[in-house]
């Protein structure tokens, strides 16, 4: 990689004031024709054109966004990264992308923060304890670590869950998986913008989709606002603006698009290491290395891309934030905001060939996409250039909606959407 | 955050109401007859409209009526409100 990140870097720039650091990444004009293109410029999107170029050896790509990379949901998540989920093929899939990211930071020479601090997911009443147990087991079965945790060994691992047998819904045990943790969000897409770039990648900017040509059953192009741009594979990972890019296309998915809002508190000092989630009472938090809480709130009911949400929700999550902290009731909030998340009905996501050639798409991660990042792309990136699902993504195909192999994922997505 | 006029109890907070998804999906007659292809079509495929969709509510915390909406998915704002069984406006 050209101007490897290292300790000598940094003091050799210290000598001009770091004013003198290369751009990480290039800001091209697209070319006439790409081998391939990722339409979306977040984490996912990145990944797959880095993934692409790096394990695939195609080097002429462009990933396009209409707006600036890392902008949408990848900026917009609580970076919650695990992956404990119950089915066979979810667990191979996300621990796929833990694997990925245990070894990012060295891998893309620069540093996403992952922190392993384990994640806790409560159990509040007695179907909550047997559902999570269950959990236990299956992910143990399959290979990903995770602990059951008494309400004791609760209070003992964070001390300031309010563990009172009188509250509404008081805390009977928890899941922990150790392993689990969070990363820098923007990190993560700059991290592998920069690496596909230095590939050869083109990173497009302010270029948005306006058209998928596509000549009898294939691709040939996209028009966009940068003008036509020639290619026969394109890669589409457009998070809540995936129907309507399916559209172009001519072709129907199973997803609804909805506001996911988080807020984050004033900051302040170290209070909670590690990542708290319940589902019964939907509230999950952690502390961002700036200090501030870090709450994830829900989905509204109701189809909108207005990336805003409604007060309720937000009420709603902070009420049972409050019960189980106590200690927060003090805390004031400094910033709310909402992402437009596409679900599927069953909560997993699509990582598929479509029934027009040379078009596939990446989409439906619904709430919970941040985590995935690394396996998401590579996989995807391997779904592109062979023209086939790896093992691991074959099960999230489109034809389940169709077949009724469905990979019901509504429990283990952690908090009830 | 939108006030919904109930045909039924006029304008009210949308947190009155329950979401009932995309309208105008009609139950196939012959469900027997029915191929894979088009149950995935009836039961999980979506339009998922940027922009002008037509959708059902229920008053679910007022007088429990179903009713059919006109809302811009762009700006939550509310063209239309009609009842059940007639059709969208143009």
């Amino acid at each position: 990689m050209k101007n490897k990140y290292s300790i000598f870097s940094l003091i050799k720039n210290s000598f001009t004031y770091h004013e003198n650091w290369q751009r990480a990444w290039r800001d091209p004009e697209p070319k006439k024709s790409y081998d391939a293109i990722i339409v979306g410029g977040g984490g996912h999107g990145l990944a797959t054109a880095y993934y692409l170029a790096k394990e695939h050896n195609l080097k002429n790509i462009a990933v396009v966004e209409k707006g600036w990379i890392g902008g949408g949901n990848t900026g917009r998540n609580t970076t919650i990264i695990r992956s404990n989920y119950l089915w066979d093929a979810s667990a191979g899939l996300y621990d796929h992308a833990l694997k990925l990211w245990e070894g990012l930071s060295q891998e893309l020479n620069y540093n996403v923060m992952f922190s392993q601090r384990g994640v806790m997911n409560l159990a509040h009443n007695l179907h909550d304890v047997r559902e999570l147990k269950r959990r236990t087991h299956a992910n143990r079965l399959n290979g990903i670590d995770c602990d059951w945790l008494s309400t004791e060994e609760v209070k003992k691992f964070c001390p300031i869950i309010n563990c009172s047998p009188d509250i509404r819904y008081p805390v009977l045990g928890s899941t922990l998986q150790r392993r689990a943790g969070t990363a820098r969000h923007d990190a993560v897409a700059w991290g592998y913008a920069r690496g596909a770039d230095a590939m050869g990648v083109d990173i497009i900017q302010n270029c948005e989709v306006k058209g998928i040509k596509r000549n009898g059953d294939k691709v040939i192009g996209l028009e966009t606002t940068k003008g036509f741009i020639q290619t026969s594979k394109i890669g589409v990972v457009a998070a809540g603006h995936s129907s309507v890019l399916a559209n172009m296309a001519g072709i129907r998915l199973p997803l609804e698009s909805k506001p996911l809002q988080a807020l984050v508190s004033e900051p302040i000092k170290p209070i909670i290491d590690t990542v708290v989630m319940s589902n019964a009472v939907h509230a999950y938090v952690s502390q961002s290395d700036k200090g501030e809480l870090v709450i994830g709130a829900g989905t509204d009911a109701y189809i909108s891309y207005t990336q805003k949400g409604t007060h309720e929700v937000i009420e709603g999550t902070l009420k049972a934030i409050l019960e189980l902290y106590p200690i927060f009731s003090r805390l004031r909030m400094l910033r709310q905001w909402g992402g437009i998340v596409d679900i599927c009905p069953d909560a997993s996501p699509i990582i598929s060939k479509t029934s027009i050639k040379g078009l596939y798409f990446n989409c439906g991660w619904g709430t919970g996409g941040f985590k995935a990042t690394p396996g998401s792309g590579n996989l995807f990136a391997h779904t592109i250039a062979k023209d086939e699902p790896h093992k691991l993504n074959a099960a999230f195909n489109i034809n389940r909606f169709i077949s009724g192999d469905l990979v019901d994922e509504h429990g283990a997505a952690a908090v009830a959407h | 955050m939108f006030i919904i006029n109930c045909p039924y109890c006029g304008e009210r907070d949308h947190s009155e109401f329950s979401y009932g998804g995309e309208a105008h999906i009609v139950r196939p007659k012959q469900p027997t007859e029915l191929s894979d292809d088009q149950w995935a079509e009836y039961l999980f495929m979506r339009k998922n409209v940027k922009g002008l969709q037509y959708e059902r509510w229920n008053h679910a915390h007022g007088c429990r009526q179903w009713f059919n909406v006109a809302r811009d998915t762009t700006n939550d704002k509310i063209h239309s409100v009609y009842k059940m069984g007639e059709n969208p406006p143009k």
